[in-house]
């Protein structure tokens, strides 16, 4: 029994979604596989952070168009996503860092960006109270901000299936072969064919790209997070560590989310991860040398969950290198949330006019 | 709510508990403390302000929690009563938990 | 960081029985309990009783006094021991990572015991998280360890041979106590009978006696005994004022301002889940538990689960699994080989098996009512988060497949008791909606830390290896 659509997309996060909701409201019949659940992945357990500030240079304009959709993400989804306007500021601890910061913020401008601004010490504590007074000096993106993942996938899900996506969990594809230019995908719950084929598959995205003849060196990932019990306010926009890996918010329920980066052990055979404690000391350091009132902060949970992440650290996002008809957005290194909505505008572009207006050049898969 | 079946078969300890002296016996846990002084309600939820008191008393469901000498989040039937130890109740998100 | 032997972690009966074999043999056992004294909950306090309480033991009756045995023992065996401590992650690599005292510290062994033991089945009727509603182990609690009885009146409601021994206790302590409102179904009852045979024949004479024993006492107490209850629901604004039920096709109320609950104790998960053991769904029993072997061995070399957190058996039964897995322990240690393992654990098998006995008529007989696991919409089935089961039912109809999206979406089981009073509600609130099993639909994601732990007590750990 097969089934046919125009396109195909597989994998059920953020991406996938986005993808399949804007390709849809384009007028095309479009068929979801997710082999688990929406967002039970990298795009249900990341940080949550919505932000331009200090993206690789490529990124730059995709989050740019990003936020502007994130500002309106009503319009796209019908839910507000838990989508707050904190904004993000990155802080240095000594001269070293400073001196990042200035050089960054020199780079942006000179890319003819204004979202990013150096703050000095007084600015600073007043932006950030709480802050140890070592601190030195900052970087701020002010509209950037932070959503709640796991909501806005399953808004962009909820979405997608109200456009008429026909969006099929716990359905596995198992082989991919293209005939008389259509893609045939074998799943675990029968065949599907469509003429085109979106590869959204995160973390697995480099074993679809290889039954296509594309070798990627994809490294899955699971970045680990921390929570803790509600606490008084005391902060309000994310911050980011330079130098050493932290990114810290306070949600507005009052828990306080700690992740930055160290990462536990990821199994993307049984689909889970685990949580490398030692890691976390390191992170616990981090943050109460910056914010010594967390050291009364209870963590009440940790998790990770399974991501992935290309060498540059920048994703693959454009047309396969090899096959007709074959697109990717994968391998989005720990920093895909904020790109969702513009990823699913980049798609559906590609899809139905064979080209995007956005840069995507530096994204492509044959660079590998 | 509660009484000593034998009073004083433990020695005598004295606690503050929202600035009134409260009598306990050595061996007590906070929560045993302040139900035997006639304190029913330890707590006001973060959710919805709602009044809360110890419900499994052996520190499984996290709803006796009380500010200890200013640590806030204590199970109050986890901690044995030391001679004047400071408990307060816990109000909603406004202090902690 | 500290290396053993054998790391035994809970000071019940099964943990003090497992450390006092191990010690007593020469191995390198540590006992590390959160408990400031040893006896878990169900000998809770002995050692302080009979020191400042020695009246009270007749009250509590033989079965607690036995209990000092057991800590006796141990306290001989030269086990070492860590009361005031706090376990908040148990590594498969056999880390056991804790906080006692504000520090938290590291230690490792060739192999670990868990001997967590049981909670009290969450009871989620409407009005259950008013102040002056307890579990019935938390009045036990109460008069063990403080020597405290009602005075205000006091209702108990639910079924078990916990809640019965709750209430001859009570009369024996001239505590206020009301009511019995026993919610055993007449269906249970007769189901029940079909499992006496079996219970008589395999050892369990003395429990029924017991039982019996118990239920006369009650009697001749004179306390309203009101059978086959449906519909509990408590009522008052900022505390428990009163109770009402059905009964007989009635509803009554009785004034209360002290409810104890009691459904029955299932296994203590959030270890054995965090470690990534697989659980089964026990269909009459209705919980989850570990999967183990007879020598309580998990699927993780070097890891064992005994007593009630590896499935309800009792005390006594706990203390015979935890000499047994103590035995396997030192076979792993190389200590003592098969042969003689088999021979000293000869009468500990026997004892398991012959305490185990009444466990299927019990089971059956106190089966939890239907509304207990899957209850109304109305009711709140997480108290941290306060989300009620209809809340949970909405965003399964929404698409959310499980108790971990349900967890995601709505905080549920996010708040300070990580879990573990909406965990068991959870679950059968999904299996319902979604007319899957239990064993489907899966439990929540457990992760560490067990239990909070600060920020500073982590920062402050070594990092060094």
């Amino acid at each position: 029994m097969s089934a046919t659509a125009d396109v195909l997309v597989v994998g059920g996060g953020i991406q996938g979604c986005s993808s399949a909701l804007q390709i849809a409201r384009r007028g095309l019949k479009v068929i979801l596989v997710e082999k688990n659940t929406a967002g039970r992945h990298a795009s249900g357990v990341n940080a949550g952070g919505v932000r331009r500030l200090l993206r690789a240079a490529p990124e730059i304009p995709l989050a740019v168009a990003s936020m502007r959709m994130w500002h309106d993400i009503a319009a796209l989804v019908g839910d507000d996503c838990g989508f707050r306007v904190s904004g993000q500021i990155a802080v240095a601890e000594d001269a070293a860092g400073l001196a990042t910061l200035e050089a960054r913020a020199a780079e942006v401008r000179a890319l003819g960006y204004e979202h990013e601004e150096l703050v000095g010490r007084n600015e600073l504590f007043e932006i950030l109270p709480a802050l140890s007074r070592h601190c030195v000096g900052g970087l701020v993106a002010r509209d950037d901000g932070f959503a709640s993942p796991y909501h806005t996938t399953m808004a962009f899900r909820r979405a997608a299936i109200a456009a008429g996506v026909d969006l099929r969990e716990e359905c596995r594809a198992t082989g991919f072969c293209r005939a008389a230019s259509i893609w045939r995908v074998e799943t675990s719950s029968g065949a599907i064919e469509a003429p085109i084929l979106v590869n959204c598959g995160g973390a697995w995205g480099g074993a679809v790209a290889a039954a296509l003849g594309e070798t990627v060196p994809l490294e899955p990932t699971a970045p680990m997070m921390m929570v803790t019990s509600r606490m008084p306010e005391f902060v309000t926009p994310v911050v980011i560590g330079v130098g050493r890996k932290l990114s810290f918010k306070q949600m507005p329920n009052g828990t306080v989310l700690i992740g930055g980066g160290h990462r536990g052990v990821p199994d993307t055979e049984r689909d889970s991860s685990s949580v490398d404690f030692r890691k976390l000391i390191t992170s616990a350091r981090t943050v109460s040398d910056l914010f010594p009132i967390m050291r009364e902060a209870q963590i009440v949970r940790t998790w990770s969950g399974i991501e992935s992440r290309l060498p540059d650290d920048v994703p693959v996002i454009g047309p396969s290198s090899t096959e007709e008809g074959a697109y990717h957005a994968f391998g989005f290194s720990s920093h895909g949330f904020q790109l969702g909505p513009i990823v699913g505008a980049i798609m559906a572009d590609l899809v139905t006019l064979g080209r995007t207006e956005l840069p995507i050049e530096a994204f492509r898969i044959s660079r590998f | 709510m509660f009484q000593r079946i034998d009073p004083g078969a433990a020695p005598g300890l004295r606690l503050d508990f929202e600035g009134r002296t409260i009598s306990a016996e050595a061996g007590d846990t906070v929560a045993a403390a302040l139900l035997a002084a006639g304190v029913g309600w330890f707590r006001e939820t973060p959710v919805g302000n709602r009044a809360r008191g110890p419900y499994c008393m052996m520190g499984v469901c996290f709803d006796c929690l009380v500010e200890i000498d200013g640590v806030p989040n204590r199970q109050a039937c986890m901690v044995t009563v030391a001679d004047g130890m400071r408990v307060r109740r816990q109000h909603g998100a406004r202090d902690s938990a | 960081m500290s290396a053993w032997d054998a790391i035994v972690i809970g000071a019940g009966p099964a943990g003090l029985a497992a450390a006092s074999v191990l010690a007593e043999r020469g191995a390198n056992a540590l006992l590390i309990d959160e408990q400031p004294a040893p006896g878990g909950q169900i000998y809770r306090g002995i050692e302080q009783l009979a020191a400042t309480r020695p009246g009270l033991l007749a009250v509590l009756g033989p079965d607690y006094a036995h209990g000092a045995d057991l800590v006796q023992r141990f306290r001989a065996s030269g086990a070492a021991y860590l009361p005031g401590s706090t376990v908040w992650q148990v590594t498969p690599e056999r880390e056991v990572w804790l906080s006692g005292a504000g520090r938290s510290a590291r230690h490792d062994a060739k192999a670990i015991l868990l001997a967590t033991g049981a909670m009290e089945r969450p009871v989620p009727v409407p009005g259950w998280t008013l102040p002056g509603v307890m579990t019935a182990g938390a009045v036990q609690i109460l008069l063990k360890s403080s020597g405290l009885r009602a005075d205000a009146p006091l209702v108990l409601a639910g079924s078990g041979p916990l809640l019965y021994l709750l209430a001859q206790q009570c009369l024996a302590a001239g505590a206020r106590l009301s009511a019995i409102l026993d919610t055993t179904s007449a269906a249970n009852e007769r189901a029940a009978l079909a499992h006496l045979p079996a219970a008589v024949v395999g050892g369990g004479l003395p429990y029924l006696r017991k039982g019996l024993q118990l239920r006369k006492a009650i009697a001749k107490g004179g306390v309203k005994w009101v059978r086959h209850v449906t519909k509990l629901r408590i009522e008052g604004t900022d505390a428990a004022t009163a109770i009402t039920f059905e009964s007989k096709g009635r509803t009554e109320r009785l004034p209360a301002a002290l409810v104890a609950l009691h459904e029955g104790v299932i296994p203590a998960q959030q270890m054995t889940r965090a470690l990534g053991l697989d659980h089964s769904w026990d269909a009459v029993a209705q919980c989850f538990r570990p999967a183990v072997d007879a020598w309580g061995n998990s699927a993780i070399p070097g890891i064992l689960v005994a007593g009630d957190s590896a499935g309800i058996g009792g005390a006594r039964a706990a203390e015979h699994a935890g000499r047994l897995a103590g035995l396997e322990i030192l076979r792993h240690l190389g200590r003592i080989d098969g042969a003689a393992r088999d021979r000293l654990a000869a009468s500990d098998r026997r004892g398991l098996a012959a305490h185990l006995a009444v466990r299927p008529f019990l089971d059956r007989l106190y089966a939890p009512p239907p509304d207990i696991l899957r209850p109304a919409d109305e009711v709140t089935i997480c108290r941290c988060e306060e989300i009620t089961a209809g809340a949970v039912r909405a965003v399964v109809a929404q698409g959310c497949q499980g108790p971990n999206q349900a967890k995601s979406f709505l905080r549920c089981g996010m708040g300070p008791c990580q879990g573990r009073l909406c965990g068991p509600t959870v679950t059968s609130v999904i299996a319902g909606a979604l007319a899957r099993p239990e064993a489907e639909v899966g439990y929540f994601r457990i992760r560490p830390p067990l239990k909070p732990v600060t920020l500073g007590e982590l920062a402050d750990m070594d990092a060094v290896e």
